[in-house]
C-alpha cells in the first residue's frame, strides 16, 4: 500500500480489429497528484481510461494498482478497491433522486443490496450522510429533485459527490469540463482540487487552462502513444506537442 | 421541462423539505390506493362475473410481474410466456396426474418457474438491448415446442379437467365466488411481494442500474447479478399467475405458452403504463375485459388491440397510469410555483456561454447544448 505509485502501467496496448488505438503505453500515476492525460482527438485518452478501469480489456500489458496486478479485474471490483471513475457523459442516475442518486453509492457497505425483502426505510439512515456529500458539491438544495431535472453543471456536481461517496482512494475523472459553461468550469475545478486533497487524480480534459491551472504532472498522447511527460511548462514547450496539436488543427 | 420549472422546483425543495419525507409519503399513497382496489374487488362478484375477474386478477399478476423486470430493471423479456404457460402445465399435471393439493400445485408452478428463470436468466443477462430481447424469445420458443411435443403435456389437448379441490383440505374452491376470494388473495400477495421489492435496498440498485448500467458497474455492483435476481422474481411470480389461472380454467393449454402471450403481456404492461406501480394492473383489465367483450367479433379483436397499440405508443408513451401520475405532477408543480422561486444565479447562464473557454474544438457530449432534457 505505500508504493510511490498509485496506478502504473506497463506496455499497455489495445487493438481493435488491427488498429492499435492504445499502443505500449506506461504510464505512472504518483501518490497524491493530480494527474492529466492529454492529447489530440483519437489518441488513445479515452481508451486508455476504460482500460485502467477495466471497462476494457487489454490485448496486451499489465496494470497495477498500489503494487498490484489488477490486469485480470472486473470493473465492479476496482471500484471496490477505491478505483472510481466518472464518465464523459455525465453519468447521474436520471430518474432517481438527488438524494437517492448518492444514496445508492453509499448503500453497498450496508451489505443489504440484494434484500428485496427489506424496506426501503432501511437504506434512509444513510440521508444524513448523502445530504453532507450533497452540501460538499452545492446541490443539497436539490435534494427531492430528480436528477435529470438539474442544469448540466450541477448533474457534474452531483456526479463527484456520488464518487466521494465512495471514498475512493483514486478518482478517474474522464473529461470533467466537457460542455460546460465558464461559471460551472470553475466551480467544478475548485471542486477537484478540493476533493484531491487526500487523494489521487487521474483526469482526461481537453480545457487546457484547466489542465494548466490543476494538475502537477500532465502525459500527452498521440496516436496511442505517451509522446511526451512533465510539468505543464515542459510539455507545452515541447516542439512535439506542440506540432501534435497544430497538426492536427487544434490549439 | 423549461428553466422556470426548475427555478420553481428548486424553490420548493429549499422550503421545508425533511430528507426521508416524501418518498415515505409516496409509498404510503401507493399502499392506501392498494387497499382501496382490494377492496372494491372484494365487492366486485356482486356486479361482475367472477370467472372474468379472476382472469383478470392472473393477468394482472403476470403484468405486475413483468413490469418489475422492464419498468424497473430495464429488461425487455419477449419470451414470457414461457414462465406463466409453463408453470400452468406444472400446477396442471401435478394436481391432475400427481393428485397434489391445489395449494401445493399452484406452488409447484412457481417453483418450477423459477427454476426455468433462473436457467434462461443465466443465459439471456449476457446481452443487452434488443439481444436480450432475442435470447428469451429463442428459450421461449424452444419451451413452447417442448410442450408441444412432451407427453405430459397433452400437445394439442393441453391437461383437461383439473381438479379444484379444497384449498388446505377445506376450503372449497369448486364454486368460483370462493375461488375468486383465493385468486385474490394469491395475487395480493403477489403485488406486495412486488411493491416490497421495489421499494427495497436492492429496488434502489436495481432502478440504478435501469437508469446508467455503467454507472452502476463503477460504483461497485455486480449488475449482472440484480438482473439475475430480478429475472428469477420475475419468472417466479409470472409462474404464480400462470398456476393460478390453469386451475381457475381448469386447464392449461398451448395458448399460455405461445409467443403472442409474451406479446400479450407487453401490451399489458405498456397501456397500463411501465414502472408504475398499478399500470400492469389497469393495462392487464383494459386488455382483458377487451377480449372479452370483442369475442363475437372473431379476429377483429386482434385488430382493436393492435390499434390501442398503435394509439398507446403514439398518444400515451406512459400508459394510462403513467400519464395520470405525470399529470398529477404537473398540478402540484404548477401549485408549488406560487411562492417566489429561490435560485442561484449561476444556473441562469445562457447557453452561449457553453464551451467558451475550451481550448479544444472537440465536439462535447450531446447533452450540453440541452443541459435539461425531459
Amino acid at each position: 500500500m505505500t508504493s510511490e505509485f498509485v496506478i502504473e502501467t506497463e506496455g499497455l496496448t489495445k487493438e481493435f480489429k488491427g488498429f492499435r488505438a492504445v499502443n505500449n503505453v506506461g504510464l505512472q500515476v504518483r501518490r497524491g497528484t493530480i494527474h492529466a492525460l492529454i492529447g489530440p482527438n483519437g489518441a488513445g485518452k479515452t481508451t486508455c481510461f476504460n482500460l485502467i478501469t477495466k471497462f476494457l480489456q487489454p490485448t496486451t500489458g499489465r496494470i497495477l494498482y498500489n503494487g498490484r496486478d489488477i490486469t485480470a479485474a472486473k470493473p465492479h471490483d476496482v471500484a471496490r478497491m477505491g478505483l472510481v471513475r466518472s464518465f464523459q457523459i455525465s453519468a447521474v442516475f436520471p430518474h432517481l433522486t438527488v438524494l437517492e442518486n448518492v444514496r445508492v453509492a453509499l448503500q453497498r457497505p450496508l451489505g443489504t443490496s440484494f434484500h428485496f425483502w427489506r424496506p426501503e426505510g432501511s437504506v434512509e439512515v444513510l440521508n444524513d450522510r448523502a445530504m453532507e456529500l450533497l452540501e460538499q458539491v452545492g446541490v443539497d438544495a436539490y435534494a427531492d429533485l430528480q436528477a435529470v431535472e438539474l442544469p448540466y453543471g450541477r448533474k457534474r456536481a452531483l456526479e463527484i459527490a456520488t464518487t466521494l461517496a465512495l471514498d475512493p482512494e483514486m478518482l478517474l475523472l474522464d473529461e470533467p469540463m466537457a460542455g460546460m459553461g465558464r461559471e460551472d468550469i470553475r466551480r467544478i475545478a475548485d471542486l477537484i482540487r478540493r476533493v484531491a486533497k487526500n487523494r489521487t487524480v487521474l483526469m482526461v480534459e481537453h480545457n487546457l487552462s484547466v489542465v494548466a491551472d490543476l494538475s502537477d504532472r500532465i502525459t500527452v498522447l498521440a496516436r496511442g502513444e505517451i509522446l511526451a511527460e512533465g510539468s505543464y511548462a515542459e510539455v507545452s514547450s515541447n516542439p512535439a506537442v506542440v506540432e501534435a496539436y497544430m497538426g492536427t488543427g487544434h490549439g | 421541462m423549461t428553466n422556470r420549472s426548475i427555478l420553481a422546483a428548486s424553490g420548493r425543495t429549499s422550503s421545508g423539505r425533511t430528507a426521508s419525507g416524501r418518498p415515505a409519503s409516496g409509498r404510503n399513497v401507493e399502499l392506501i390506493v392498494f387497499a382501496v382496489l382490494v377492496a372494491g374487488l372484494t365487492v366486485a362478484p356482486l356486479m361482475v362475473y367472477p370467472i372474468l375477474l379472476m382472469k383478470v386478477l392472473c393477468f394482472a399478476l403476470f403484468a405486475c410481474a413483468f413490469n418489475l423486470l422492464i419498468g424497473y430493471g430495464g429488461l425487455l423479456s419477449f419470451g414470457h410466456a414461457m414462465f406463466f404457460g409453463f408453470a400452468a402445465y406444472v400446477s396442471g399435471y401435478t394436481i391432475k396426474a400427481w393428485g397434489f393439493p391445489t395449494e401445493l400445485g399452484i406452488l409447484a408452478g412457481a417453483a418450477v418457474a423459477a427454476v426455468l428463470g433462473l436457467v434462461a436468466g443465466s443465459i439471456a443477462i449476457r446481452r443487452q438491448g434488443i439481444y436480450f430481447a432475442m435470447v428469451t424469445l429463442a428459450l421461449a420458443q424452444m419451451v413452447f415446442f417442448f410442450c408441444l411435443q412432451a407427453p405430459f403435456t397433452g400437445g394439442e389437448d393441453g391437461i383437461q379437467a383439473i381438479p379444484r379441490r379444497p384449498i388446505f383440505g377445506v376450503i372449497d374452491i369448486s364454486r368460483d365466488i370462493v375461488l375468486f376470494y383465493v385468486v385474490l388473495a394469491i395475487f395480493a400477495a403477489g403485488f406486495l411481494i412486488i411493491w416490497r421489492t421495489i421499494h427495497s435496498p436492492f429496488g434502489q440498485v436495481l432502478k440504478a442500474i435501469r437508469e446508467n448500467e455503467a454507472r452502476a458497474i463503477s460504483l461497485g455492483y455486480a449488475v449482472d447479478r440484480f438482473k439475475l435476481m430480478a429475472f428469477v422474481l420475475s419468472a417466479t411470480l409470472s409462474g404464480l399467475a400462470g398456476a393460478t389461472k390453469a386451475v381457475v380454467f381448469q386447464l392449461a393449454s398451448l395458448t399460455d405458452v405461445t409467443w403472442q402471450m409474451s406479446g400479450e403481456v407487453v401490451l399489458m404492461t405498456l397501456v397500463g403504463g411501465m414502472g408504475t406501480v398499478f399500470g400492469p394492473i389497469v393495462g392487464a383489465a383494459v386488455i382483458v375485459v377487451m377480449q372479452n367483450t370483442f369475442t363475437g367479433f372473431g379476429e377483429w379483436v386482434l385488430v382493436a388491440q393492435g390499434c390501442i397499440f398503435v394509439l398507446t405508443v403514439l398518444l400515451f408513451r406512459r400508459g394510462i397510469v403513467g400519464e395520470i401520475v405525470a399529470l398529477a405532477q404537473r398540478r402540484r408543480g404548477e401549485e408549488d410555483a406560487a411562492p417566489p422561486p429561490v435560485a442561484e444565479p449561476a444556473d441562469k447562464q445562457p447557453p452561449s456561454d457553453r464551451g467558451g473557454v475550451r481550448a479544444s474544438a472537440a465536439a462535447g457530449p450531446s447533452e450540453a447544448s440541452a443541459p435539461v432534457s425531459s
